[in-house]
C-alpha cells in the first residue's frame, strides 16, 4: 500500500542510505553557512535588509506583479497569469505544440515540479530533459528530488556511479569529475538539439521584469539562452522591487544556501533577443503561478511567501536530517515545507505535515528571512486541528480532558496525588504504557511519576 | 526580595527534587521563596498540538494565578518560561487577560538566567565525576541561554565537564512530538545519545526537565549508566 501520511513514510526512510547521506551532507552545509556568514560582516544587516525587502515585496504584491508583467512586456516577453497547475501546464504544452516544438531542456524549477511539468509535456510527445546536475540525475533514476536546492542530495557517488554506468552506458566510475564530465557530454548535444528551454526563475525584478536565475553549472544559461524559445516559471511570490533589493537577496541566497558568497552563476535576463543582439530566444514568455498563493497570502501563514528556497532550514532540521524530504511526499520538504505544503494544497491531504516537527527552532535561526517557521507550523497545526484534526484527532478529547484538570487546582492535585500511587506502584521507571502513550514507551523508557509531588511537599513542609 | 516558583507541571509530578533543590538554592541566596499552590500547567502541550481554545484556557487560569503575586516568578524550566514570556502575550492578545498576560510575562525569568544573569551568584557546592551539558531548544533559541548552565556548572568544585558534540541540537522531544511521530523522535534521540555516549560524561545535564525524561529514557532503555540532572540539582544538596 502507498504510505499516505508522513510517519508512514518516514519509517521507510529511517537508517537507510538515503539518510545517512542527507544526514552528512545536511551538516556540511550547515557547516558551510556558517563560516560563510561569519565571513561576512554586514551578514546580519543584510538579513534584516532582506526580511524587509520580502515583506514588503508581499504586502504589495499585486502592484509589484502588475509592473513586473508591464516591464516584461514592454522588453518583448509575454506574460501568462496561471491561476493553478493546470492552466500553467496546458500553456506550456500549447505553445510547444504551436511552435512545432520537438524537444525541450529544462533548468532546475521546483515550481515546475510542484505543478508536475515534465510528466505533463511528456504525455503530450514532448521529450524532456533535466540539465541540473542533480536533477539530470534524479530524472535517470526516475525518483523526485529530496532537497530544494540539491536534489540529489541522498544519493552517494558511488550510487550515482551505478545509475550512470547503467543509464548512460559509461564504464563504471565515482570520480565526481568524471561523473560530472559524462553528464556534460551527454547533455551538450541535447542543448544544441533542443527548440525549448524551460528555467524557473529565482527572483522577477519589478521595475524592469528582469529574471534572475542562480546556479553553479551554467546549465541555466544555455537553458534560457540556447533554444529559440525561453519559457520561465515562477511562483507568484518570488519578486523584488528592483535591482538593488536583488543584490541584497543575493548576498543572503548564496551564504544561506551553499556557504558561497555568490554562486557561480548568476544571470539576468531582460527580454528576449532583441534586434541588435547575436544571441538569445527569439521568444520569451513568463508564467506566474498562483496555485494556492494567493489563499496563503491572505491566511495568517502568509510569512511562509517570504522564502527565497535556500534550503538553510532543511540543512538544520532535526527530523529532515533523520527522515530526509522524500519522508514528506511534498515538492517542499523540511520545515518550509511542512508550513508551505498545507498552506497551498490544504489541510485535508497535508494535514500532518506540520507535525513533523519538534518545534526547535534552529530553522528560524538558520532562515535568512528570519521567517518565524516555528509559529507559523502552530499555525498550521491549528488548522489542521481546525480541519479534524486527521490522525491526530485523539489529541482533542486527551487535551480537553487535561485542560479540565489543569484549570481547576482541586482537580490538579488530585492528579499528582493519583500519578504519585501509580508512581509507587511501578517502581522507578515504567516500561510499557497502554494506547497512545505506547508510543514513548515502544522505544524509550518514561521515569515514574514521583511519590510525593511538590505541591504535595510544599503543603507538607513550607505551608 | 520575593520570588514566586512558578514549579511546571513536569516536575511537579515527575521531578519534585528539582523544585525542592531550586527553593533552597533561592533561600541561600537569600531569596523569599513563595509557592502560589494554585498553579498547574502553562498549557505548552495543548498550544503545541495545535488545540488554541485549550491552550488560551491553561495560559488564562496561570495568568490570573500569577497575576494576584508579586516579585520574579522563576522558572525552572527554559520551555516552559519560553511558553509564558513569548506566547502568553500572542495567546491572550484578543481577550480579557491581555494585560494581565503582557504583566505576568514580563516577571517571568528562566532559573538559570535568574541565578546566572540577575543574582551573579557564587555557586557554593561540590561535586564529582564528569558532566556534559545539553542545551535545550527553547531555551537557547526562544531566550538565549547560552552559557549560563556551563557557567553554573564550572562553579561546582570537583565536577568536570565534558564536551558534548551537537549539543544545540535537538534531542527529538518536542512534547507531544514523542508521541505523535515515534520513529523520527526516537531516531533523532539516537543521534543525541550516541553524542552523549561519546562525550564520556557520567551525568548529562540540562535546564529542562522534558528533554532530561527524553534522554534519561532513552539511556535507560539501552541499559547505560549515564544518568541525568537539572542543574539546580548540581548546586545545592536535597532535603
Amino acid at each position: 500500500m502507498t504510505p499516505v501520511t508522513f510517519r508512514e513514510r518516514s519509517v521507510r526512510e529511517l537508517g537507510t542510505q538515503k539518510v545517512v547521506n542527507i544526514g552528512k551532507a545536511t551538516r556540511r552545509k550547515t557547516a558551510d553557512r556558517i563560516s560563510a556568514a561569519a565571513a561576512y560582516p554586514a551578514m546580519e544587516q543584510m538579513r534584516d535588509r532582506a526580511r524587509e525587502i520580502r515583506l514588503h515585496t508581499l504586502k504589495h504584491l499585486s502592484d509589484y506583479l502588475a509592473q513586473f508583467a508591464d516591464s516584461v512586456e514592454r522588453q518583448g516577453g509575454q506574460v501568462y497569469f496561471a491561476a493553478d497547475a493546470d492552466e500553467a501546464n496546458e500553456y506550456v504544452s500549447r505553445l510547444a505544440l504551436d511552435r512545432g516544438v520537438q524537444k525541450i531542456v529544462k533548468s532546475k524549477s521546483m515550481v515546475t515540479e510542484e505543478i508536475d511539468l515534465n510528466d505533463h509535456l511528456e504525455s503530450s510527445g514532448l521529450e524532456v530533459v533535466e540539465t541540473d546536475l542533480g536533477e539530470f540525475i534524479i530524472q535517470i533514476a526516475g525518483e523526485k528530488p529530496t532537497h530544494i536546492i540539491s536534489p540529489v542530495m541522498h544519493k552517494n557517488r558511488y550510487e550515482i556511479g551505478e545509475l550512470f554506468a547503467s543509464e548512460l552506458g559509461i564504464e563504471y566510475s565515482d570520480d565526481p569529475l568524471v561523473l560530472n564530465d559524462a553528464a556534460r557530454r551527454h547533455l551538450r548535444s541535447i542543448f544544441l538539439a533542443a527548440d525549448m528551454g524551460i528555467s524557473g526563475v529565482n527572483f522577477g525584478v519589478a521595475d524592469t521584469g528582469t529574471i534572475t536565475t542562480v546556479t553553479n553549472e551554467g546549465n541555466a544559461r544555455l537553458t534560457t539562452g540556447a533554444p529559440r524559445i525561453h519559457v520561465a516559471i515562477m511562483g507568484m511570490e518570488r519578486l523584488v522591487p528592483n535591482a538593488g533589493d536583488l543584490t541584497v537577496m543575493l548576498e543572503v541566497l548564496g551564504r544561506s544556501g551553499t556557504g558561497q558568497a555568490l554562486t557561480v552563476y548568476t544571470n539576468l535576463i531582460t527580454g528576449p533577443r532583441a534586434f541588435d543582439e547575436q544571441d538569445g530566444p527569439d521568444e520569451l514568455h513568463v508564467v506566474i503561478l498562483d496555485n494556492g498563493r494567493s489563499e496563503a497570502l491572505a491566511s495568517s501563514s502568509a510569512e511562509i511567501l517570504a522564502c527565497i528556497r535556500c534550503g538553510a532550514c532543511l540543512n538544520v532540521c532535526p527530523v529532515f536530517r533523520e527522515a530526509g524530504g522524500h519522508a514528506y511526499g511534498s515538492t517542499y520538504p523540511g520545515p518550509i515545507g511542512a508550513v508551505l505544503t498545507p498552506a497551498l494544497f490544504g489541510h485535508d491531504e497535508w494535514g500532518d505535515l506540520p507535525f513533523a516537527s519538534s518545534l526547535c527552532g534552529a530553522c528560524k535561526d538558520a532562515c535568512p528571512i528570519r521567517i518565524d517557521i516555528p509559529s507559523l507550523l502552530l499555525e498550521q497545526r491549528a488548522e489542521s486541528m481546525n480541519a479534524g484534526g486527521g490522525d491526530f484527532a485523539w489529541l482533542k478529547p486527551g487535551l480537553a480532558a487535561y485542560r479540565r484538570i489543569a484549570t481547576n487546582p482541586v482537580l490538579w492535585r488530585g492528579f499528582l496525588a493519583a500519578g504519585g500511587v501509580f508512581g509507587k506502584a511501578t517502581g522507578d521507571w515504567v516500561t510499557r504504557m497502554p494506547f497512545h502513550a505506547g508510543n514513548w514507551t515502544s522505544t524509550r523508557d518514561l521515569p515514574a511519576p514521583a511519590e510525593q509531588s511538590f505541591h504535595s511537599w510544599w503543603k507538607e513542609h513550607r505551608s | 526580595m520575593v520570588v514566586q516558583l512558578f514549579v511546571t507541571c513536569l516536575v511537579d509530578g515527575f521531578a519534585p527534587q528539582v523544585g525542592r533543590a531550586t527553593v533552597r538554592l533561592l533561600e541561600q541566596h537569600g531569596q523569599t521563596v513563595e509557592f502560589p499552590v494554585d498553579q498547574t500547567c502553562c498549557g505548552q502541550p495543548a498550544l503545541n498540538a495545535g488545540i488554541r481554545e485549550d491552550a488560551r484556557a491553561m495560559a488564562a487560569h496561570t495568568v490570573a494565578v500569577l497575576d494576584k503575586t508579586q516579585g520574579p516568578i522563576v522558572v525552572p524550566s527554559g520551555s516552559c518560561a519560553e511558553m509564558m514570556i513569548h506566547r502568553f502575550p500572542e495567546l491572550l492578545s484578543s481577550g480579557p487577560e491581555a494585560a494581565a498576560a503582557l504583566r505576568v510575562a514580563n516577571r517571568v525569568r528562566e532559573l538559570t538566567q535568574f541565578l546566572v544573569d540577575d543574582l551573579s551568584i557564587d555557586v557554593q557546592a561540590t561535586g564529582a565525576g564528569t558532566v556534559t551539558v545539553h542545551k535545550s531548544c527553547h531555551g537557547l533559541r526562544g531566550l538565549g541561554i547560552e552559557t549560563e548552565i556551563e557557567t553554573l556548572v564550572d562553579g561546582v568544585e570537583g565536577v568536570e565537564r565534558c564536551d558534548l558534540e551537537g549539543a544545540d541540537e535537538c534531542c527529538g522531544f518536542g512534547g507531544l512530538f514523542s508521541i505523535e511521530m515515534p520513529e523520527v523522535s526516537t531516531a533523532i534521540l539516537n543521534t543525541k545519545l550516541d553524542h552523549v555516549v561519546a562525550s564520556g560524561a557520567q551525568t548529562v545535564v540540562g535546564g529542562d526537565i522534558s528533554c532530561l525524561m527524553h534522554i534519561g529514557g532513552g539511556l535507560h532503555r539501552r541499559g547505560s549508566a549515564i544518568e541525568t540532572r537539572h542543574v539546580v540539582e548540581l548546586l545545592v544538596e536535597d532535603e
